[in-house]
């Protein structure tokens, strides 16, 4: 058990813009909501896994609708202690804790700002490693674990519960209600025992996004030794350094689709990597070459400071260093790969782990 | 003849220069900025007009463009004791205002506020109803502790009413003159950097009165008698100083707007990238049909995130009095640090002892600035390796601002100049004028008067020709109110974004206009 206080948010916050893989969103108003909680409330108690107790339940906190709104509009403060009252009444079992379902982006933030407020403690782990699009791309659905029920509520104290038969179903009937809400709404789904978290949760995310952000803000030992940090931290790969000379996206079915072409400097002079990228980074082609591809992550950061991007950031000329970073085993398992892999994405091609790629590249 | 006069501020000098009708340079100056910024305004305006020998009565139009705002803000000096009232209880109370500002700026301006009922959602439905009691209740425990008052409405982009109608109260209780900072009039959509912008513009009060003032008077001793007033604004554009009393905060980040603007004129292009080169530091900006490129990320101010309009610009740390070393490797170090405004005591040529990009051109026979004899003993392959350097650092840093991979036009402004490379990679042609010393307070004087107008719309409920027609009026209105002719007004941006996640085709247009100076 520990304590974060605002400087962890901080990194944790860079950490999550790096394991958001290009996408989830910047979490700078998520970040200043912990902040402004922790100003309040003091510093949030932090639980590993084997802290907790296999029955008692804990509850993700996440915000749903327009990114824009956001910006604008955000909640009061309570929406969460009051919808973990609700939905514990319901249960007939008080709610212990909160975790993220989501490493990357904005909603890597909201569960620390429901700690804060709630006084109740926050689990490192999380039900992704990274940032994915749809609610079902989770390691809890993989396990089995319903994302009902689920709970939709607002600043102005409205609240509903939802029960559905499959999870698309709780999208569907979520969204309606968010939009009616103000096109910006606080949501909590997946309820989970102790004993669930332990079993499908990603441990040590947290405390993984925090480590990310203090080496990336550690200048002074230089470049090299960061990037040699991060690798280490993360088994990862260093893919490409380079710059950005094309950028495509559209956008369909409220999502961000796109490709970016990045030219190769220092040692990658003379060649070219493609990204494709569907909200998150997809796949990566050097020169033509697949070299990690889903569940596997595919990461930005600035070329000179590592400061991770999301590709809503990139543009002609930025210089950018790519990382590739193995996905947690439970996205390796076949339903894994059926739900997150290159073919549930569009891709007529089967997924191969980083490591096998490029270990037989480097040899 | 009628005749324009335009200062302009930067960190090193102060430049002034006098227009005729035509707008032909006449006389230009420069003197070293001081460091209570007015006193070098002075200098230079006093010069500029003694040198010119024209009649100060004839001078129609006085231009500003000063960094006295950015520097209250940064030495945290002369800034009022803000009130802070955001409406939109119960939403938005997880983020209070002045989260995550420096502590003793927040001292500095009394760290007051309150959120109180009121505020839209995105389509325009109140959040809570707002109450003018309660308003007035919270006037009555502030009176005597605040000297300005910053209104910022959750959405109040789409519904300015409300923080209209709070203004009125506050008008009615403290007083007609009492300073009142409306948010919907000073930034766009995203709350935290438009309520940051609000809180500076309001903190400001009392720098803008002093800076209008100090400015008028100026004027009124060199005998300019019969001059419409402007201060510059961060977009490129003017406005009247009577109207830059209420937006002081606009002001901030002129300085690089207007060398483009002025590089622009100069060059007669719209469509270029523009490099300024100074004695410390260059800035490039983009120019886009004849107006700075504007930044897409958020802003910091003195420590401080904000969203309004600020140009794209990006700053190297390589002028003309930029420092050359050499290693015992023989590795090369230019910049960032420099010998700035005393390069005519420390660089070789005027007979120091420290070797500046400026020595190394003379040596390259690119100027004639100095004593040649003085850098004849640095080895020719030398000199080369920095001017290799040199342009390695500028095309890097052309090709950052560039948006695609084509190669593009060049000005080359200020007074480092001289140090740039004849020839540049991604560079169809380089354009110099031999007024681009002075690029940025010719850009002062020529500038046009603007207006900019954002809000959300329902395509589903209002067709798009009557919201680009509604968005359009309001720019043109806020335009005129500034200080622009409405018989030159011209539309120069529309930009439609629709809103992802949200439902009745909801997009957000903003629309600019300019016109010329009444």
């Amino acid at each position: 058990m520990r304590y974060l206080n605002k400087e962890d948010v901080k990194n944790i916050a860079t950490g999550a813009s790096l394991f958001g893989a290009g996408g989830g969103g910047d979490p700078y108003v998520g970040m200043m909501m912990a902040i402004s909680a922790i100003e309040k409330n003091g510093p949030v108690k932090l639980l590993s896994l084997d802290e907790i107790d296999n029955d008692d339940i804990y509850m993700p906190a996440a915000s749903m609708g327009a990114p824009l709104v956001m910006t604008e509009k955000f909640p009061k403060g309570d929406e969460f202690t009051r919808a973990f009252n609700r939905l514990g009444k319901y249960l007939g079992k008080p709610i212990t804790g909160t975790f993220p379902m989501e490493a990357g982006g904005v909603n890597s933030m909201i569960p620390i700002v429901v700690a804060a407020q709630a006084g109740i403690p926050l689990v490192d782990c999380d039900g992704m490693g990274r940032a994915f699009p749809e609610l079902q791309m989770t390691t809890f659905h993989l396990g089995g674990v319903s994302a009902t029920p689920m709970v939709v509520t607002d600043e102005k104290g409205n609240l509903s519960i939802l029960e559905t038969v499959t999870d698309k179903w709780s999208e569907l009937l979520a969204r309606d209600q968010v939009v009616e809400m103000g096109a910006s709404a606080s949501v909590s789904l997946y309820p989970s025992t102790g004993q669930q978290m332990k079993k499908n949760g990603i441990r040590g995310i947290i405390s993984r996004c925090e480590k990310v952000g203090e080496i990336v803000k550690n200048h002074t030992k230089g470049k090299d030794w960061q990037l040699n940090q991060l690798l280490d931290l993360t088994k990862g790969f260093h893919l490409f350094d380079g710059k950005i000379v094309d950028i495509s996206r559209e956008t369909r079915d409220g999502f961000n689709y796109g490709e970016m072409t990045i030219q190769g400097l220092n040692d990658y002079k003379d060649q070219q990597m493609v990204i494709e990228f569907q909200n998150e980074n997809l796949i990566a082609k050097r020169n033509d070459e697949i070299v990690t591809s889903v569940p596997d992550l595919i990461c930005l950061a600035d070329m000179d400071n590592l400061l991770p991007s999301t590709t809503e950031s990139i543009k002609y000329g930025k210089r950018i260093t790519v990382l590739g970073l193995p996905a947690d085993k439970k996205w390796r398992t076949p339903k894994g790969i059926e739900t997150v892999g290159p073919r549930y994405f569009g891709y007529d091609f089967d997924y191969k782990t980083i490591e096998s790629i490029n270990e037989e590249v480097e040899v | 003849m009628k005749y324009r006069l335009g200062i302009d501020v930067g960190g090193t000098n102060t430049d002034a220069v006098i227009l005729d009708e035509s707008l032909n340079v006449i006389e230009s100056t420069k003197s070293h900025t001081t460091p209570d910024i007015e006193t070098g305004i002075y200098n230079s305006m006093k010069t500029v007009i003694d040198h010119s020998g024209i009649d100060p009565n004839m001078i129609t139009h006085a231009m500003l463009g000063t960094t006295q705002c950015t520097n209250a803000i940064v030495e945290r000096k002369n800034l009022a004791k803000v009130g802070i009232i955001r409406l939109g209880y119960p939403a938005s109370v997880s983020i209070l205002p002045y989260t995550a500002w420096p502590e003793d700026m927040v001292k500095v301006l009394s760290g007051k506020y309150s959120i109180l009922h009121g505020g839209a959602e995105y389509n325009g439905n109140p959040i809570s109803d707002f109450d003018g009691n309660e308003l007035r209740q919270l006037l009555k425990d502030w009176r005597g502790q605040v000297e300005s008052i910053a209104i910022v409405g959750v959405f109040s982009s789409i519904k300015p009413e409300q923080e209209n109608e709070a203004a009125a109260i506050i008008k009615e209780e403290y007083g007609e003159d009492f300073p009142v900072s409306l948010s919907s009039t000073i930034g766009s959509i995203g709350l935290i950097e438009r309520e940051n912008a609000t809180i500076l513009n309001a903190a400001l009060h009392n720098v803008i009165q002093r800076t209008a003032n100090g400015f008028a008077q100026s004027l009124i001793h060199e005998g300019v008698k019969n001059a419409k007033t402007y201060l510059c604004q961060n977009d490129g554009t003017l406005m009247s100083i009577d109207y830059a009393r209420h937006y002081p905060i606009l002001t901030i980040g002129s300085g690089p707007t207007n060398s483009i603007r002025g590089a622009s004129y100069l060059a007669d292009s719209k469509n270029a990238v523009v490099l300024d080169i100074g004695g410390t530091t260059a800035d490039l900006g983009v120019l886009v049909n004849g107006f700075p490129r504007e930044s897409s990320i958020a802003v910091d101010v003195g420590g401080i995130r904000t969203n309004f309009r600020m140009p794209d610009i990006i700053s190297i740390g390589l002028g003309g009095g930029s420092i050359v070393t050499e290693d015992d490797n023989g590795d090369i170090t230019i910049g960032p640090e420099s010998v700035g405004y005393q390069i005519e005591e420390k660089s070789l040529v005027f007979g120091g002892k420290t070797m500046t990009t400026t020595d190394i051109a003379v040596r390259l026979g690119k100027s004639d600035v100095g004593e040649y004899q003085n850098v004849a003993g640095i080895s020719l392959a030398f000199a080369q390796r920095v001017e290799d350097k040199i342009q390695e650092i500028i095309e890097n840093a052309i090709d950052q601002m560039k948006t695609s991979s084509d190669d593009v036009d060049l000005i080359l402004v200020g007074g480092g100049a001289i140090i740039a490379p004849k020839q540049l990679q991604g560079v169809k042609t380089i354009i110099q004028h031999p007024q681009g010393s002075v690029a940025n307070a010719i850009g002062a004087s020529i500038a046009q008067v603007s207006g900019d107008f954002e809000k959300l719309y329902s395509y589903e409920k209002v067709q798009r020709e009557d919201a680009l027609n509604d968005a359009r009026s309001f720019a043109e209105d806020q335009a005129v109110a500034a200080g622009a002719n409405v018989s030159t007004l011209e539309l120069v941006d529309v930009n439609e974004t629709p809103l992802a996640y949200a439902p009745g085709k909801t997009t957000k247009v903003r629309i600019k206009v300019v016109g010329e100076l009444n």
